[in-house]
């Protein structure tokens, strides 16, 4: 298939993926059980995207404290459960990954 | 991220938008930048390169074209993989929906479109605040619109620099790190921090499933599990 016709097919599909929901809005009712799992959406679809590049980087487990990206990754968290500041989270788990990289 | 006050006009909401979106630039720049010399590399025309980035605009999935690009991947496997990759977004269109039924269709076509990670992520709080709720729209459009324009212009930057950005920089993990940082304070009880864990742990465990499909596995696991221990903390099902 010619590259162009295959991106215009990706991003037309992204697009529906992402209308669907809100096209449909208002036209049916959405169940009880259904409206209660969307409160968990933003914490389990973005823990989907953080716990691999922690404890996977390259792709294989890497339980250890030789991971940096794993220790950093921690240290950012508990930066961001005490100060709830985005960019503290960010500078700080930005020099801990670097510090960590130089040291292991 | 406070969302402005109640009597705040769509202007105003807007520019908050784009003040509220802009932690979530520090993780999308580098991955602009990351995303154009892989596009390069992988032999897709420069143009294409850049026109991916407004025609699909998701940065993971056009993490995974360059790679499938690169290995001559067939057509119709790509759009599927995208699909697969990109199916989250429905769950985001999800949590939005409600909030955004009032409005017209150019609207919703135009806030579909800008619908990321980075700008759900970014407008989450003021979404689910009902002050001002009329004109909430304009602040997800500000945040969209911001991630959108940086976007570009980090995807044109890449394309043009090639490859002299160098990996031990490690800065894609700024893009973690930004969703550590909405997720954490999202951990306020016991259902939360289960959903959180499961998550967690089926992304981990579901891995090496073909198209990327981990990510869709553990967001729909997760939110199961935290809707199963919100029940289990409240058998009678009455409302907290």
């Amino acid at each position: 298939m010619n590259l162009w016709l295959t991106i215009g097919l990706a991003g037309g599909l992204t697009f529906l993926i992402r209308y669907s929901f809100i096209g449909a809005a208002g036209r049916i009712g959405a169940p009880e059980w259904f409206r209660r799992m969307l409160r968990f959406v933003p914490i389990a679809a973005l823990t989907a995207l953080i716990w691999p590049d922690l404890l996977m980087p390259g792709g294989e487990l890497q339980l250890s404290l030789a991971n940096p990206r794993l220790l950093a990754g921690l240290l950012a968290a508990l930066v961001a459960w005490r100060t709830q500041n985005i960019f503290l989270t960010i500078g700080i788990g930005m020099l801990a990954l670097w510090g960590l990289q130089w040291c292991l | 991220m406070n969302p402005p006050s109640p009597a705040a006009s769509p202007g105003r909401e807007f520019a908050a938008g784009l003040v509220a979106v802009m932690p979530m630039l520090l993780g999308a720049v580098p991955f602009g930048l990351i995303y154009g010399a892989l596009a390069v590399k992988a032999g897709i025309p420069p143009l294409l390169a850049v026109a991916i980035s407004s025609i699909v605009f998701a940065g993971s999935a056009q993490f995974m074209i360059t790679k499938l690009v690169a290995a001559a991947t067939p057509g119709l496997l790509i759009v599927l993989s995208v699909g697969v990759i990109n199916l989250r977004h429905a769950l985001y269109s999800a949590a939005l929906a409600e909030k955004l039924a009032h409005l017209p269709l150019r609207w919703k076509i135009l806030l579909a479109y800008l619908l990321t990670d980075e700008a759900y992520a970014a407008a989450l709080r003021r979404m689910h605040s009902e002050a001002n709720a009329e004109r909430r729209h304009w602040f997800l459009f500000g945040c969209g619109f911001g991630l959108w324009s940086t976007w570009q212009i980090a995807c044109v930057a890449g394309v043009l620099l090639g490859g002299r950005i160098p990996a031990a920089w490690s800065l894609d993990f700024a893009g973690t790190l930004t969703f550590i940082a909405i997720v954490v304070p999202l951990l306020k009880d016991r259902a939360s921090t289960g959903a959180m864990l499961t998550a967690g742990c089926v992304s981990v465990a579901a891995f090496a499933l073909p198209h990327k499909l981990f990510i869709i596995a553990a967001a729909l696991a997760g939110m199961a599990a935290g809707v199963l221990l919100e029940r289990l903390a409240r058998p009678t099902g009455a409302d907290a």
